[in-house]
């Protein structure tokens, strides 16, 4: 690794590592319901343990993974499972070009390995990092492998456990991901035009999860929130200070 | 039992598979589409959308199209976001949709 001379030395390393760690670690309560419920849900859909973690591993993406298990028939209808998966998953084209130039010194290596694990939680936590800072590829390991592992574990346990483990929405833990996904949006929280962005987002993903099938909701309401983004722009200098600037002072 | 835990049907995995590479596809095309086009002013503006845009889209459905318990648990979840650390406003979220669900349906 090549040493930095800026401010940025002290941040390089292990301790970026254990503070991607430490930063993913109240996920893991919102995370490992979720896993043990798709592992429940997995093996009463004839999935074996070693399928729902090979599942697991190599797609690495919740939602789709749930949504193929919804799919999930005899005969196994592949086509629309791998389709549908990359619907669901388009998000993830705006979630990669939106981090993509606030990663710290990352090599083309690092880049194509690292968003092999881009989830939601670990885009979602790099995001929040990069308001303060470049995030290093130490940190973003940090917090994606807690999750790979995290993941792993509960749903290869759920599919395990499965019948044993009752209905989750009993103790609230359904709504455990979407508490999680309200305080990150907060965080992204800048005033005014924050708001009209949200409230765009929100009132679009509403509309289309109402009327249109499928995973359409996710890409209306990120499209959405873009366009009332850009219409908001303003291109007179006093807007042109960062937010990494802003929270700096 | 142990043969049931380590079975794998050759179409499952042909499926995963596949999952995983419709996934993969989506995850670098960002990294790719950077490489050939800068963003400045309006685009610029607008990328910087797309966590909050995103993330509102996914609870959109649940925190608003559900139910009156779900929608005022998100309002509780959200103020409490702006003053407690994150994992007690979860907790906060998750206790307060649990006394909601419970007081909607006893009437």
């Amino acid at each position: 690794m090549k040493t930095n001379q800026n401010k940025s030395a002290v941040n390089a390393g292990p301790n970026e590592f254990l503070l991607g760690v430490t930063t993913f670690f109240p996920l893991i309560f919102a995370v490992a319901p979720i896993g043990l419920l798709f592992g429940a849900l997995a093996a009463q859909k004839g999935l074996s343990p070693l399928e729902v973690l090979l599942m697991g591993s190599f797609v690495f993406a919740g939602g789709s993974q749930f949504l193929a298990l919804d799919l999930w028939a005899d005969p196994l209808p592949w086509v629309t499972v791998a389709f549908s998966t990359f619907l669901i998953n388009l998000r993830h084209v705006l979630m990669s070009a939106s981090l993509a130039p606030k990663l710290g010194h990352w090599t083309t290596l690092q880049r194509y390995l690292g968003f092999f694990i881009l989830a939601d939680e670990v885009w979602a936590l790099s995001e929040q990092r990069a308001i303060k800072h470049h995030t290093t590829f130490s940190f973003y390991l940090g917090v994606g492998l807690t999750l790979f592992v995290t993941w792993q574990v509960a749903t290869v346990a759920g599919s395990l456990i499965g019948a044993v483990m009752g209905d989750p929405s009993r103790f609230g833990l359904d709504f455990a991901f979407t508490a999680l996904f309200i305080c990150l949006v907060m965080g992204f929280w800048q005033g005014r035009k924050t708001g009209v962005v949200l409230a765009a987002s929100g009132l679009a993903a509403v509309l289309t999860y109402k009327f249109v099938p499928g995973a359409w909701y996710i890409i209306a309401g990120a499209v959405a929130g873009v366009i009332a983004a850009a219409i908001q722009y303003d291109d007179s200098p006093k807007t042109q200070l960062k937010p990494a600037e802003a929270l700096q002072s | 039992m142990s043969s049931e835990i380590f079975a794998v049907d050759p179409l499952v995995l042909f499926t995963i598979l596949a999952m995983a590479a419709s996934t993969y596809l989506t995850r670098i095309a960002g990294l790719v589409l950077t490489r050939f086009v800068t963003f400045s002013g309006r685009t610029e503006a607008a990328l910087q959308a797309v966590p909050p845009a995103i993330l509102m889209s996914v609870v959109a459905p649940i925190a608003f199209a559900t139910g009156a318990a779900e929608t005022t648990a998100t309002a509780i979840t959200a103020i409490a976001a702006l003053r407690l650390p994150m994992l007690a406003a979860m907790a906060i979220g998750v206790v307060s949709v649990v006394v909601l669900r419970m007081a909607l349906t006893a009437f």
